[in-house]
């Protein structure tokens, strides 16, 4: 049976008056504005209000305690407990990135530096924070863990330039990371 | 001099009290409102004193919210489509505001503050016809609507326009209606002596106190009580209907009319519409308090002491009753804001019912129930009780024949 055709609830007198439904909902809006006011909206705790309703004020709060472990902010490029940049500039970042914000120019390393078998690392390394769109597929596809989405969300610059991370300024907020794989130390 | 005091209270009360009132309103509506629903609302929009040389901005909790509405409707492009019919393209908003802003010039606002033996009235006209002069003039709101409705030249305003002229003339009736025991009360329809009245011997829906002293009124006026209720209902209800206000809001309303006749409308003229609507909404509340709560009267006896504050020789409690007058309008319009974000839109079939059949008839006899409460000591019991036990029938007669005409639902067989 395709179509059921419902018929209307017959209402007994003190609903059709409506009087009383009205009432109710002044009750019910009411007790939600006093309780706002007080702080003790459903679920103000956890959603960490500000104290007006669950809302959160953003520039005085802000909800960095409550960022998930898997939450993708800005890419930044880390050096490791050995003091050595990771980067190999291998390329395939650049080569994934969706909207194509990334840009590395690699370079060598010189034969009479220590960690010359590596053999190579970028001369510049450039992400374009205004088309990147934190998908994190650079730090899924990098080979070396060079490269690795932290949580820091509030990228912002006066002009188009101030918003291109060069090398310098990735390596500074990516900071060390340890406990990565070491793949080019010498075997023991 | 007659005429530089008439101008100050032209200036004084319609420009720095109620035009004010407009902004303040919309303010109120989007804090409460959000209270209501567990948010915020705007409380950032302050003045930048960053700009001039302080070290931080103060919020000002949001303040000047509508007056950077204001400025931002001011400098928007203002388009006129090449399809309307622009002379009424044109007037159409002006006849919505300029109604509801006459209006202001009959209500009293205060009681009478004196300088010496020079006394001001509160009250830009005190004519003897307040509430007829209201109604006729508000009745003018309905041509904006509509013209504005028309001369869009588009289906939805078209459909929105017809929607809200016919909403708003089936209320009138019983806006008109259901004042009359009000105006039986008083036995005037100057409103400056009905709040005076109400000063003295209780407001009409708290009569509790006499000529300075609490105490309660004499049988009458207690009967009168339950009218003078019911017309209360039906007067709020009808303010609410003719202010295109939530539950009734049919010709405006977003979901089913993109924006109902002020679609095809941009910047000051939109902005003109939005005023029009809340000094509407001003107004009715500042009639409803006017007439059913007593006006500027502070009441419970304390009325005739406030009168007589003075500062040397000018008396200054007009200005006190002022300040009562205007936070008990803040409070109506706080209850026009709760029920806008409680009860849901009425059904237009629904909306022409309410006001046709039910408060037209309500209203009527109302009328009677009052006029036969105030005339009761004037007639022979005999007369009396006939005219009683024939409102009783007159009104069973009136439900039976409006629930018998009711279309019967049809019992669907599937």
């Amino acid at each position: 049976m395709p179509v059921v055709k419902l018929q209307r609830p017959k209402l007994n007198f003190g609903e059709k008056i409506y009087f009383g439904a009205l009432l109710k909902g002044f009750f019910l809006t009411m007790t939600h504005a006093i309780k706002s006011l007080r702080g003790k909206s459903a679920g103000a705790d956890s959603l960490a209000s500000s104290g007006l309703g669950v809302t959160m004020q953003f520039p005085e709060q802000r909800w960095d305690e409550h960022l998930p472990d898997y939450y993708r902010g800005a890419p930044t490029l880390v050096t490791d407990e050995q003091g050595r940049e990771r980067c190999v500039s291998c390329q395939l970042c650049e080569f994934i990135c969706p909207p194509k914000a990334i840009r590395i120019t690699p370079g060598e390393i010189p034969a009479d530096d220590p960690w010359a078998k590596v053999e190579k690392r970028p001369e510049e390394f450039e992400i374009d924070m205004i088309r990147c769109i934190y998908c994190g597929m650079c730090e899924e596809v990098c080979p070396e863990q060079a490269i690795f989405l932290r949580k820091d969300y509030l990228i912002t610059g006066h002009n188009r330039a101030a918003m291109v991370h060069d090398k310098k300024k990735l390596y500074e907020i990516g900071g060390v990371r340890t406990g990565l794989v070491n793949k080019w130390n010498e075997l023991k | 001099m007659e005429i530089l005091i008439l101008l100050l209270k032209i200036i004084a009360l319609t420009f720095v009290v109620v035009l004010p009132l407009v902004p303040i309103s919309v303010y109120f509506e989007r804090r409460f409102c959000a209270v209501i629903q567990d948010r915020v609302g705007p409380n950032r929009t302050g003045i930048p004193l960053t700009l001039f040389g302080f070290k931080k901005d103060f919020h000002f909790f949001g303040l000047i919210q509508p007056m950077a509405d204001g400025v931002k409707l001011f400098l928007k492009e203002d388009f006129t489509p090449a399809h309307v019919r622009k002379a009424f393209y044109w007037l159409a908003p002006v006849l919505t505001v300029a109604p509801a802003l006459i209006t202001v010039c009959v209500i009293p606002f205060g009681s009478p503050i004196s300088f010496g033996d020079y006394q001001v009235n509160l009250v830009i006209a005190d004519i003897d016809i307040g509430p007829l002069f209201i109604f006729a003039v508000s009745s003018l709101t309905v041509y904006g609507i509509t013209l504005a409705g028309w001369s869009s030249n588009s289906k939805y305003p078209l459909i929105g326009g017809i929607r809200s002229s016919a909403q708003m003339i089936s209320y009138e009736i019983s806006l008109g209606l259901s004042i009359i025991p009000v105006l039986l009360y008083f036995g005037e329809l100057n409103l400056g002596k009905i709040v005076q009245q109400q000063a003295d011997h209780g407001w009409l829906l708290l009569p509790l106190w006499q000529d300075g002293h609490l105490g309660l009124p004499d049988l009458q006026s207690a009967l009168f009580w339950i009218p003078a209720c019911i017309a209360f209902v039906i007067f709020t209800v009808s303010i609410f209907a003719e202010t295109n206000r939530m539950p009734f809001d049919f010709p405006e309303c977003e979901t089913e009319l993109v924006g109902g006749f002020h679609t095809e409308y941009s910047s000051m003229k939109f902005a003109l519409f939005f005023m029009g609507e809340y000094a509407a909404m001003v107004i009715g509340s500042a009639l409803v308090v006017t007439l059913f709560l007593g006006g500027w009267s502070i009441g419970f006896g304390l009325d005739p002491w406030i009168q007589g504050l003075h500062l040397g020789s000018f008396q200054f409690g007009g200005l006190i009753h002022l300040a009562a007058f205007v936070v008990k309008l803040l409070i109506f319009i706080l209850f026009f804001i709760l029920v806008r974000w409680t009860v849901p839109r009425f059904r237009y079939d629904q909306l022409m019912k309410l006001g046709w059949v039910i408060f037209f008839e309500a209203a009527l006899i109302n009328v009677f129930l009052a006029a036969l409460i105030l005339a009761a000591p004037h007639l022979t019991s005999a007369i009396l009780a006939i005219s009683a036990v024939l409102l009783v029938v007159v009104t069973a007669a009136l439900i039976r024949v409006a629930k018998v005409s009711e279309a019967k639902p049809n019992i669907l067989r599937v």
